[in-house]
Parts: C-alpha cells; sequence; structure tokens
C-alpha cells in the first residue's frame, strides 16, 4: 500500500510499504477514505519528537471502511468507522472509568518504560505518533491495522459524509473535553487561548455547555474571524493587552473559566519533556507556558483553569502562588476520545456541531508532502487539510 | 541505632547490605542479586494463579522463556533464549505452593543460571489481584554474564517489569499488545 512516511526534519514522503494484517483477534483492517494532519504532526515534522524511526507512518485523524476483521472484533466487513487517536484496550481499571486516554495495556510492554520513567506511569498508546506511545503505524495511509477495534472505533450510519465526522477521531472531542473540564455554568464567561482547531472546538463547546460570553485570543486573523463566526468576541493579542482586555471585558472580575489551548499542537504528549532532558533550560519560558500563566493570572478568583495545551516537561515561573491564593481548579489530560464518541456524533447529526467549516485543504494522498509544507508554512489561511486516499484511487 | 525498617517491601530497600539476610524468610535463595516487581490485574486471583501455575503457558508472555517443560507435578526444565541462537537451561523446583496464593521455587544444581523466586497473588477489592514477583538470582561473570544481559533483556528488573505488564495485558484484554504490522515484523519483534 502507499503510505505517508517520516524519514526526519521536514522529510516526510508517501513510500509503498507491506499492508497490515491482522495480528491480534481484536484487531481490524481499515481501508482509510479521509485522514487529517494534525497540528500535532507539524511538531514530528519539524523533528521536534524523539523516539521516531525512519519509515514510521503518520496520522493520527483517520476514519474508512472495514474491510477485514479479527475473530473477536465486534466490527463489520462495509462498516465505516471513525477510528479515535488514544487507542485503548476497554478492560482495564481505567478504561472502566472511562479513563481511556490512561489505559494500561494498549501501550506495548517493551515501550511502556520510556513513559513510566519520565512520568511515573505509561500511558496508553496512540497511532502515528512515536515509539514512546507504542509505536503504532498511522492512519495517512491506504489502510490501518487498528487494535482493540470492539472499543474504540464508532461506527457511522449511511449517508453521513466524511467530513462531517472525521474530526471525531481527535480534535472534536479534545475540544469538548476541555470545555467539559472548565467546568461551564450558565452565565459564565469563558476565554480560549489559541483558535487552532481544538480552541474553536472548545468555542462551539462552551456555548453548547451553557456559557454566556466565549472570548477568543489568538493573532491569527483568519482563526479569530472563525471564532467570531460561531459568537465569540475576539481577542488579538498583538493589537491589546491580553489580561488587560479581559479584566475590562469582565468588569474587572476576570473570566469564569480559561482554556488553554494554545500548546496544544504538541499533544504528542513528550516533545518538551524528552528535549528537557537534554537541554533543560532551551524550552522554559516560552510563549507556551506563557499562555497558561496568563491564564492563570487572568482567571478570576474561584475559577477553573482547563488544559488541554499539552506541557510536556518541566515549566518555569509557574504561577503556584496565585494558583493557590486565588484557589483555581486546573484539569487537565490526554483526551478519552472513546467516552465522548456516541454524544457527540449525536450532537453532529442533530445539526448543534458543524465541523466542516475548519477544512481549507482536501488533498490527495499522494500530495500528503506538499500538505504538510503548506500546513507548516501558512498557519493563517491552512486551518485544516484533510487527505483523502480515494482521491489517488481514482486517478489511478 | 535505631531500627530505621519501614513498611516497603524490602525489594525497595536502598541499603545493599542486609537484603538477602532479609530475604531468606521470604525465598529458599539461590541467588544474589534480588528484583521484585507488583502489577495489580483486574482479574479474580483463582484466574490468574491458574494461567501462571501450567508453567508451559508461561513463555506466551515471558518474551525470553523457549519453553518449559513438566518434569513431574514439582519440577520443570527451563529453556531460555540466549544470544546467538543458543539457550541456558535449568531446573526448578517448587519450594512452597499455596492455591491461589503463592507459587515459590529455586532452581537445582547445576542450572546455568541458578535463581529462585516466589510469585504471591494477592486479593485486590474492585481492581482485582495484585501480583507480586519476587527473584533472586546469580549473574555470572564473563560470558554468561552477556547471556544474562540479553536473557533479562539488558535488566532483570526491565524484564520482570514487562514480563508481568504482558501477563496482566493477557488476561486483561486476551490478547498482548503489538505495534507491529504484519506477521513478519511480530516475528521479528519477539525473535
Amino acid at each position: 500500500m502507499r503510505a505517508l512516511t517520516w524519514h526526519g526534519k521536514h522529510d516526510v514522503r508517501v513510500d509503498t510499504v507491506d499492508d497490515p494484517e491482522i495480528l491480534n483477534p481484536r484487531d481490524a483492517i481499515i481501508k482509510v477514505t479521509s485522514t487529517a494532519i494534525c497540528g500535532s504532526d507539524l511538531h514530528l515534522y519539524d523533528g521536534y519528537i524523539p523516539t521516531m524511526q525512519a519509515g514510521d507512518i503518520l496520522g493520527h485523524e483517520f476514519m474508512g471502511e472495514v474491510v477485514e476483521t479479527g475473530p473477536k472484533s465486534t466490527l463489520k466487513k462495509g462498516q465505516r468507522v471513525v477510528v479515535p487517536f488514544t487507542i485503548a484496550c476497554g478492560s482495564c481499571y481505567h478504561c472502566g472509568k472511562h479513563q481511556y486516554s490512561a489505559c494500561d495495556n494498549a501501550n506495548p510492554a517493551d515501550n511502556q518504560d520510556i513513559a513510566q520513567t519520565l512520568y511515573g506511569q505509561p500511558m496508553s498508546g496512540l497511532f502515528g505518533y512515536s515509539h514512546m506511545t507504542g509505536g503504532y503505524a498511522g492512519g495517512q495511509a491506504e489502510y490501518v491495522r487498528v487494535p482493540f477495534s470492539d472499543v474504540g472505533p464508532i461506527v457511522i450510519p449511511d449517508g453521513i459524509d466524511d467530513d462531517k465526522v472525521l474530526f471525531l477521531s481527535d480534535i472534536l472531542p479534545t475540544g469538548w473535553q476541555a470545555a467539559e473540564f472548565a467546568q461551564i455554568e450558565p452565565g459564565d464567561t469563558v476565554a480560549v487561548w489559541g483558535c487552532g482547531p481544538v480552541g474553536l472546538f472548545c468555542v462551539q463547546s462552551a456555548f453548547l455547555m451553557g456559557a454566556e460570553r466565549v472570548i477568543a485570543i489568538d493573532h491569527f486573523p483568519r482563526r479569530l474571524e472563525l471564532a467570531a463566526k460561531f459568537g465569540a468576541e475576539t481577542l488579538n493579542f498583538e493589537e491589546s493587552k491580553t489580561y488587560e482586555a479581559l479584566m475590562e471585558m469582565t468588569g474587572g472580575i476576570g473570566p469564569d473559566a480559561c482554556i488553554d489551548a494554545v500548546g496544544l499542537e504538541a499533544h504528542g504528549l513528550f516533545v518538551d519533556n524528552v528535549w528537557d532532558q537534554i537541554k533543560v533550560s532551551t524550552f522554559t519560558g516560552t510563549d507556551r507556558t506563557h499562555s497558561i500563566r496568563q491564564a492563570i493570572i487572568a482567571c478570576r478568583k474561584g475559577g477553573r483553569v482547563s488544559m488541554p495545551a499539552v506541557y510536556g516537561g518541566f515549566v518555569d515561573k509557574f504561577p503556584l502562588g496565585a494558583f493557590m491564593e486565588k484557589g483555581l481548579t486546573l484539569k487537565t489530560g490526554q483526551t478519552h476520545v472513546q467516552h465522548y464518541l456516541p454524544g457527540l456524533l449525536a450532537a453532529i447529526m442533530e445539526g448543534k456541531i458543524d465541523t466542516t467549516f475548519l477544512i481549507s485543504h482536501r488533498m490527495a494522498l499522494s500530495e500528503a508532502p506538499e500538505g504538510y509544507k503548506i500546513f507548516h508554512d501558512h498557519q493563517n489561511d491552512v486551518t485544516k487539510v484533510v487527505l483523502k486516499p480515494g482521491l489517488d484511487r481514482v486517478a489511478a | 541505632m535505631a531500627d530505621l525498617r519501614d513498611d516497603a517491601p524490602i525489594t525497595t530497600s536502598k541499603r545493599s547490605d542486609g537484603i538477602i539476610d532479609a530475604t531468606e524468610n521470604l525465598l529458599e535463595a539461590k541467588g544474589h542479586s534480588l528484583v521484585g516487581r507488583s502489577v495489580t490485574i483486574n482479574r479474580p486471583r483463582a484466574e490468574l494463579y491458574a494461567y501462571w501455575r501450567d508453567f508451559t503457558k508461561l513463555p506466551s508472555f515471558m518474551d525470553n522463556v523457549e519453553r518449559v517443560d513438566l518434569i513431574d507435578d514439582t519440577t520443570s526444565h527451563w529453556v531460555v533464549k540466549a544470544p546467538g541462537g543458543k539457550t541456558v537451561e535449568w531446573d526448578a523446583v517448587i519450594t512452597e505452593e499455596r492455591p491461589d496464593e503463592l507459587i515459590a521455587w529455586a532452581s537445582t544444581e547445576g542450572a546455568d543460571v541458578p535463581n529462585s523466586g516466589r510469585i504471591d497473588f494477592r486479593d485486590a477489592g474492585d481492581r482485582g489481584t495484585v501480583v507480586t514477583a519476587t527473584i533472586l538470582y546469580d549473574p555470572p561473570a564473563g560470558f554468561i554474564g552477556k547471556v544474562i544481559a540479553k536473557m533479562f533483556q539488558r535488566e532483570p528488573a526491565i524484564q520482570a517489569r514487562r514480563d508481568l505488564r504482558r501477563f496482566k495485558q493477557l488476561m486483561e484484554t486476551g490478547e498482548i499488545a503489538t505495534a507491529a504490522r504484519t506477521h513478519k515484523q511480530l516475528k521479528e519483534e519477539t525473535a
């Protein structure tokens, strides 16, 4: 089959590789119909993520058609499914509590060592995201082996276009969970740092959860425009002073809930962390740290801070005093995708949530290297690139 | 000096002296390096014990164990992978056994790698069962030292940790997680 493979910094190629096979009883093989490039894929592209190996297949946002099933899979050939980027067994203690991204078993035993050393306990496996999180081949390919297919993938009813449901794989549930973690109450004002895909889904989710006002913070005009379309008030941090503006916009109180969706591209977990091991000071005090610091300072007393943005390592100048004295609550974590899928699919089908607005580019799988380049170089205009392996099949 | 012993398992002690002495009432000592590792498995104690007690099944999750032959009800013969396609072998005898609770063993005279240990199974309420492996072994020097390195995948603590993770995966999910894409890759990984 054809697949987008990583070879080094700014070097991704479409190669011919062996087709995946059913290896375990609960596996299924999915023929990919749509797969997106995630902001976090750019960190692989930029070469920041350790434990990548030449030839690794990228991609963790994908959906497609079931073409083969193991004896314990509950899927049927021909079904269309969206596959969560987090791989979870469904049988361990954490899966039982719907903490799917904390699954004990999905990360192969040997690969768990690095995360265990860095974090104290190993995390679940992810598709297409380095060997630390399992080394699973990703979805920017014609076919994918999907482990634990009886737990992860959600079946999509006929007649619903791929573009409407593809983002169930990662960014929509990630934005939704972040808003849920902000424990929004009716009448709340919610501030969202970062209007990338997840930030924009946070905006939509916050309104659905009863927020009266959402203030969206970014510096890309195109992204702020999209946030405004969903009813958010915008704050361009290159034009206005963020803290001062937030205080004035909330009558001197501060937002009731603050969501930091800036470092989100790095939801590869480990970028800064491992890098920090090598070069401790390099990544401290970056803008990413800045946004969580700002969120804590701006947040009203007794308010909530939600952090879908990923901070892999150690941060400097964390305002622990403000955090304690103001009595804030912080919730964070990788997304428990499987937990949110049924509810979010229903919301999409009822027209409560729209995801298609995000897609700015649709390309063939063979054009994936170009897709990475434009997504990397033009963040204002390229909001989301979706690859369609089927376009190659038509061309062939 | 006052007795500084705490309630933590002896396998987590910072002090190397005295560990072996302290271990003697825990194990029949065959070796001088101590490894201890626990894992919580979301399955009933009896089920886990039964799987483990059938030693011929152990290679399903112990990557370095090629096969275990049963000689009689308490004696087994172990064949373990070594570098260059070679193997190391020993006989092990069960020294203590309590159904659904404990299996202890020790290698017999002439073992390539003298070792002994015990596997404990304890109830963990609605979290299932805590399985604890405590292993004493002798890493011989020279060539055999290298064998050991490979045999325990670099380090016995890591090997025990990985084997227990695979046991947990197998018991909880019915399979052992792999990121391989093809049968060929899977074979290379477990070789």
